[in-house]
């Protein structure tokens, strides 16, 4: 069996930071493995380990400098890795789900896996779409918010738990191929060892072009357009209480001692 | 086509609030595109579901009558077949889970775009602006859309709709393709139970990814034994191991109102929030004065959790 796991780089944001236009300015920006794809990859290093499947590849659409990242995915057990970027990508400000769709198909088909995990969403953008529309437009079958996954897919079938809400799991069988969107919680992430780094760094990391898996540049067009950001007003009156730790620490207990809620 | 169909939601014979909370949003983008609302309810007891529907602003209600629970293939069929008959300008779906697992696959099929997690909508008819967060709520921003589009709604941003409406409610035979259905529903389970119930708690203490490593829990336990308190947390700590299941606060884990609530180094994603905004009184230790939690919280120590905490603990004589 052979796995796709989509790897995103997603941008952090600092505490502090400023609002040049419609994105946040480079200085406030780092960069970071997508929480939710994390635990994607490990899932899919998992059942290679337990000997399900037998390759697990990676595909990212960004720039050269997410290659880190894709490294990363690399250490700790992915086989190889896809990285799909364009200079007419370069100046879209937020790529919708229908262009990340028409990307990560192209190199779905070209890869022809038994079974594709996403994150259920992006830190930056939140889209949370992704994986769902891909699915629909393979023609396979999925599951949205997956937290927990049978190794055995007998028959074909994936055997998962879907995480509702309020504290209502779902199960449910599903068909491969599939893509599942993976729920943190589903495993506990690996740390890269050093061996995995270096190892690494000797794994294929092909880079694509859109003419290469055959997108037209069309394709890629938003059909949302970022149109404003800013800080959300603030709807509450937080009382703020300054000084040294002692000192805040005090107005709290005061707090607490008033409300007759502690002792 | 100024219509706007919404689809609602539904659990285990009971309608999610949000299927009253997207009648007012649906009614809004409509009175802006001057249409009419449709509404779908889709498996179930369809019938007595859109009894409870009828309120105030709705114009027609469409029952699908076809399998008990959700199943997403069906859903997804069924709102294709909805769209192409009713031809409406906008389709809205809540952004539960649910919603997650076939609002992408309709636009999808339908060729439109999708915005997800919205918490404002307003259009002139001919291009929808729609507001949203990024940045795990760090920031909000606008984007618009020419044209027609999926939207699904984040719970909790618009009123409930209230009132008796006089909908017509017209079953729609769907033609379901079972042979397209890949995938089966075949059960539910209530996980998070256990010893301790936060929901009974009257101060939480509730600790968030703040807190760094496992080994450094206890300085938060030692707090809640010193105020005779109760541990509660947000998600990642419970997803690394390091509390059990059952002191998970938030959309996906428990809805708590206590007297108060002390986040600490807690962000306030909206999931959380969506667990913890009841709290009578909610109280923010964090070292970003610009983390989301500052929204919702009454008083808030911008400062370093491990210097506020034992300093706390100490003064209950822990
Ligand atoms: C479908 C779905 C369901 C979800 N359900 C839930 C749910 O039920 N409950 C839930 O909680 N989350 C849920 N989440 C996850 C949610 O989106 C957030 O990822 C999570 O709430 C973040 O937890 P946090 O605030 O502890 O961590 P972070 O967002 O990482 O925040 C840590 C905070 O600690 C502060 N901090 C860091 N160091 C210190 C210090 N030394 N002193 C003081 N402050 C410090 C930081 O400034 C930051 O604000 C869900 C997500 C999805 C997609």
């Amino acid at each position: 069996m052979k796995i796709l796991v989509t790897v995103k780089e997603v941008a952090t944001v600092e505490d502090e930071f400023e609002i040049e236009g419609t994105t946040i300015a480079d200085e406030y920006l780092g960069a970071d493995l997508n929480e939710w794809d994390d635990y994607a990859i490990e899932e899919a290093v998992q059942l290679q380990e337990d000997g399900i499947a037998d390759e697990v590849v990676t595909v990212t659409i960004g720039p050269e400098d997410c290659e880190q990242t894709i490294r990363q995915a690399l250490a700790k057990g992915a086989d190889r890795a896809v990285r799909v970027w364009d200079d007419a990508l370069e100046d879209v400000d937020l790529l919708d789900v229908g262009a990340k769709t028409e990307i990560l198909q192209a190199v779905v088909e070209e890869e022809d896996p038994d079974l594709v995990l996403t994150g259920v969403q992006a830190g930056d953008d939140s889209f949370a779409a992704t994986g769902v529309s891909l699915a629909e437009d393979l023609d396979f079958e999925w599951g949205a918010v997956v937290n927990h996954l049978e190794h055995d897919f007998d028959d074909g079938i994936a055997s998962v738990r879907r995480e509702l809400e309020g504290g209502v799991e779902e199960l449910t069988e599903i068909e491969l191929p599939a893509v599942l969107t993976i729920q943190t919680g589903i495993n506990e992430p690996r740390y890269a060892s050093l061996r995995g780094i270096r190892q690494a760094q000797r794994k294929e990391l092909d880079v694509q072009s859109l003419a290469d898996i055959g997108v037209d540049e069309s394709a890629i067009e938003s059909q949302l357009e970022l149109t404003d950001m800013y800080e959300p007003e603030s709807e509450s009156d937080v009382t703020i209480w300054e000084g040294s730790a002692e000192e805040t620490a005090s107005e709290l207990g005061d707090l607490l001692r008033e409300k007759g809620v502690a002792p | 086509m100024t219509d706007v169909l919404a689809v609602t939601d539904h659990r285990r014979g009971d309608l999610r609030d949000v299927s009253y909370e997207i009648i007012t949003a649906g009614r809004q983008l409509a009175d802006e595109t001057g249409g009419d609302l449709h509404l779908a309810v889709i498996s179930g007891t369809v019938d007595e579901f859109a009894d409870k529907l009828d309120r105030d602003g709705v114009d027609v209600i469409h029952t699908v009558d076809e399998g008990e629970e959700f199943n997403h293939n069906v859903y997804t069929q069924a709102v294709v077949q909805l769209y192409d008959d009713l031809a409406p300008q906008y389709v809205l779906t809540p952004n539960s889970v649910n919603g997650l697992d076939y609002a992408p696959a309709v636009a999808n099929r339908l060729g439109l775009p999708i915005v997800t997690d919205t918490v404002d909508l307003d259009t002139d008819g001919e291009t929808l602006i729609a507001t949203r967060e990024m940045y795990g709520g760090k920031v909000e921003t606008t984007s618009e859309l020419a044209d027609n589009a999926v939207v699904t709604i984040r719970g909790a941003e618009w009123p409930a709709a209230e009132g008796t409406g006089d909908a017509a409610i017209e079953a729609f035979d769907a033609d379901i393709d079972e042979d397209a259905i890949g995938s089966s529903v075949n059960g539910f389970e209530e996980v998070a139970g256990g010893d301790v119930d936060i929901s009974e708690a009257d101060v939480l203490v509730s600790v968030g990814r703040g807190i760094e490593e496992e080994d450094n829990i206890p300085i938060i336990e030692d707090l809640a034994d010193a105020l005779d308190a109760t541990v509660s947390s947000s998600r990642p700590i419970v997803d690394n191991g390091w509390l059990p299941k059952n002191r998970q606060v938030g959309q996906s884990g428990k809805v708590v109102t206590p007297d108060v609530y002390i986040a600490i180094g807690i962000s306030g994603a909206v999931q959380h929030v969506a667990g913890m905004k009841g709290s009578d009184t909610i109280v923010a230790i964090n070292t970003d004065p610009n983390a989301p939690i500052m929204d919702i919280a009454d008083y808030a120590i911008h400062d370093d959790l491990f210097d506020v905490v034992p300093a706390l603990t100490e003064e209950f004589g822990g």
